[in-house]
């Protein structure tokens, strides 16, 4: 396991990259063929035409199995309160597509506002982290210091402790500072998550001492280091912590559902809990809602791929 | 989780303050030298004792940790710290609760809902991660190949991870509902409906199937890295003694990315014994017949909140659940020393 980390680490950054960038762009259809037939096994061997179109039929079935349920979502969305959403067999494609539900769950729960309201615990969230673990993080790796390793060790301690096993002892910090059912309760437990300040810490670790050293001799103080050299040279780990600070805010269910006790504070994800309990039988309103929460952070995903798939590697491997 | 704790073991560079008295090479032409990535630390720390270049005053490393320590500190090791005493006491929301001493815990003996959650939750686990292991490596050997179109295939199968628990739970609601999309097509082929939301073993089911559902591009992505250091030469090797597919597979495969297995292993197990959203959308906020769906998590939102809640008892669950959590940490990585032996 300890052999895992270094060894997944870097590998993770280029392996979901490598096929997608460089490759993609240019390939019209006659160089397209040559490269199907130069496919080889992990053996070597040349892969048989049978094959690739199997491993097409496999992709196919799996692609179907992860999208499909969004997709009948998004069309159950788009179905007109005329149309039968039950009907069977099951239909598709809606018969008129319509976003009139878009606009009636609006009116049954304000649900924009909980959009905004997750927009700005997911917002606050990636500025704190990123402030925060940064400097934290750079604190750790670049600067010597008395009590530094009990300081790692904080850190370390808060992100092995799962946080639901803590989460009653929040709620109760929470009320005694007079902040429970506030967007500020939301935020404040995560806004300097542990792990981030720990893979911040690694990646300042990694910049050469040279640099460094030659910025001391220049008369650099400690805030123009961070400045100048630590965060230009940490840029890709901050946005994949940027990142995973917005997505994990944006889908947080646990946290806000016990801290949220107004339905005027709610976040997207509260809201949605909501609509299930109340409305369960309108599944076309509930699935509007569905769709409202997940678009932005597909449409953030399509951008961002190489990011997300970097936090995976990054993530899992610390922690 | 425990690559962390190594991680960080080795830092522990303060070996820079043992280093002046014993480097000799003081002065400062040792730059070539110092060129070489193991030389540099001793150099530097040479350079420290000799030259004595201050690089920053005593409380800026603490005016940079400041915000990250707070926070840390008061919302998260002062909450663990609080859980622990407040799971002797009989405190409830708004009182403080005296101390009541292993009052919380004999109560749980007998508890038949801590019961029924400690049972769900492990059931969870079994069922869980076997999968989580198992499919997103097949998974990842499909798509590790660079087939044309390949990166489209790799994104599509990561959506379910970015999307919201709550979301992918209302999906899968409406997918297996009595009437939904699973149902219809069930109909079709000429079964009976299943009642995927209403029997207490089946909600658990589809809970599962859900967070599985859910964590397959995510482990898939670990493991695409894993593939990549699986050396060729180990393959071709096999090949040539007459190895089929599976038989690579097995032999090949399977003991090349063996950390990573136990590594996904390890992480689906602590986050399948935290369960609660899944099953909270689909059981209903009660845990769905006669509460027999109830997970520990869950157990310990629905006692812990609420204006009359037990914060007391609901610690008490919770520091179980730490103990729990962590000794099947253990638990993993003990097994997989034993194995390698």
């Amino acid at each position: 396991m300890t052999s895992t980390a270094p060894s997944a680490a870097p590998g993770n950054g280029s392996a979901p990259g490598e096929g997608t960038d460089p490759r993609r762009p240019a390939a019209p259809a006659p160089r397209r063929r040559r490269r199907v037939r130069d496919l080889r096994n992990e053996d070597g061997s040349r892969m048989s035409r049978g094959s690739v179109a199997v491993r097409y039929v496999l992709l196919a079935l799996v692609f179907l199995l992860c999208v499909g349920p969004f997709l009948w979502q998004l069309s159950t969305s788009l179905k007109s309160p005329g149309e039968n959403v039950y009907s069977d067999p099951p239909k598709l494609l809606p018969e008129h597509p319509t976003l009139d539900n878009y606009q009636k769950v609006g009116e049954i729960i304000p649900v924009w506002d909980y959009a905004l309201n997750s927009l700005k615990v997911a917002l606050a969230n990636v500025v704190s982290n990123v402030v925060g673990a940064s400097m934290a993080g750079y604190a750790l790796a670049r600067l010597k210091f008395r009590g530094r390793k009990y300081a790692a060790l904080v850190f370390l301690v808060a992100m092995l402790v799962p946080a639901e096993s803590i989460m009653i002892a929040q709620l109760t910090t929470m009320r005694a500072l007079d902040l429970h059912n506030t967007l500020t309760a939301v935020v404040l437990p995560g806004c300097v998550a542990a792990l981030n300040v720990l893979l911040l810490r690694n990646a300042f670790r990694n910049i050469p001492e040279e640099i460094e050293e030659a910025a001391i001799v220049d008369g650099a103080g400690v805030w123009q280091r961070y400045f100048r050299i630590g965060l230009p040279a940490v840029k890709g780990t901050l946005a994949v912590v940027a990142i995973f600070a917005f997505m994990g805010a944006w889908d947080d269910f646990l946290w806000p559902l016990i801290v949220l006790t107004d339905d005027s504070n709610y976040t997207l994800t509260i809201g949605l809990n909501f609509l299930h309990g109340t409305f369960s039988n309108n599944q076309r309103l509930i699935a509007a809602g569905t769709m409202i929460a997940v678009v932005p952070l597909i449409v953030l995903f399509a951008c961002l791929q190489k990011y997300f798939f970097r936090g995976v590697g990054e993530g899992a491997v610390k922690g | 989780m425990n690559s962390t704790a190594s991680a960080s073991g080795p830092p522990a560079p303060s070996a820079g303050a043992a280093g002046p008295p014993s480097a000799p090479s003081t002065p400062s032409p040792d730059s070539p030298a110092s060129s070489g990535s193991p030389g540099s630390r001793s150099s530097r720390a040479a350079r420290r004792g000799g030259a004595r270049v201050r690089t920053h005053r005593a409380h800026s490393p603490w005016l940079f940790l400041l915000p990250g320590l707070l926070i840390t500190l008061a919302f998260n090791i002062y909450p663990f710290v609080a859980t622990v005493w407040k799971a002797f006491t009989d405190a409830r929301t708004l009182t403080p609760g005296s101390f009541v001493g292993l009052d919380n815990f004999q109560e749980m003996l007998a508890d038949e809902q801590f019961w029924i959650g400690l049972r769900n939750s492990f059931l969870y686990v079994a069922a869980v991660v076997p999968c989580t292991v198992v499919l997103p490596l097949l998974l990842a050997l499909l798509v590790h190949k660079n087939l044309p179109g390949i990166a489209f295939f790799r994104s599509a199968f990561y959506t379910p991870v970015v999307a919201s628990v709550v979301v992918v739970g209302l999906i899968w609601v409406w997918m297996l509902d009595d009437r939904g999309l699973v149902n219809a097509v069930i109909k079709t082929l000429g079964f009976d409906t299943v009642p995927f939301l209403s029997d207490r073993w089946l909600i658990l089911l589809s809970a599962m199937l859900v967070t599985v559902w859910k964590g397959l591009g995510y482990y898939m992505i670990i493991y695409m890295a894993a593939l990549g250091n699986v050396p060729r030469e180990l393959h071709e090797a096999a090949s040539v003694d007459g190895a089929g597919p599976v038989r690579r597979f097995l032999s090949v495969t399977v003991p090349g990315v063996r950390n990573t297995m136990v590594l996904v292993g390890a992480l689906s197990s602590v986050a399948a014994f935290r369960v609660f959203s899944e099953v909270f959308l689909m059981a209903g906020p009660d845990g769905g017949p006669a509460g027999e769906d109830t997970t520990l998590v869950m157990l310990i939102q629905r006692t812990g909140t609420g204006l009359s809640g037990r914060v007391g008892y609901a610690s008490a669950i919770s520091l179980v659940m730490f103990v729990i959590t962590m000794v099947l940490l253990l638990a993993v990585f003990a097994a997989e020393r034993r194995d390698k032996k």
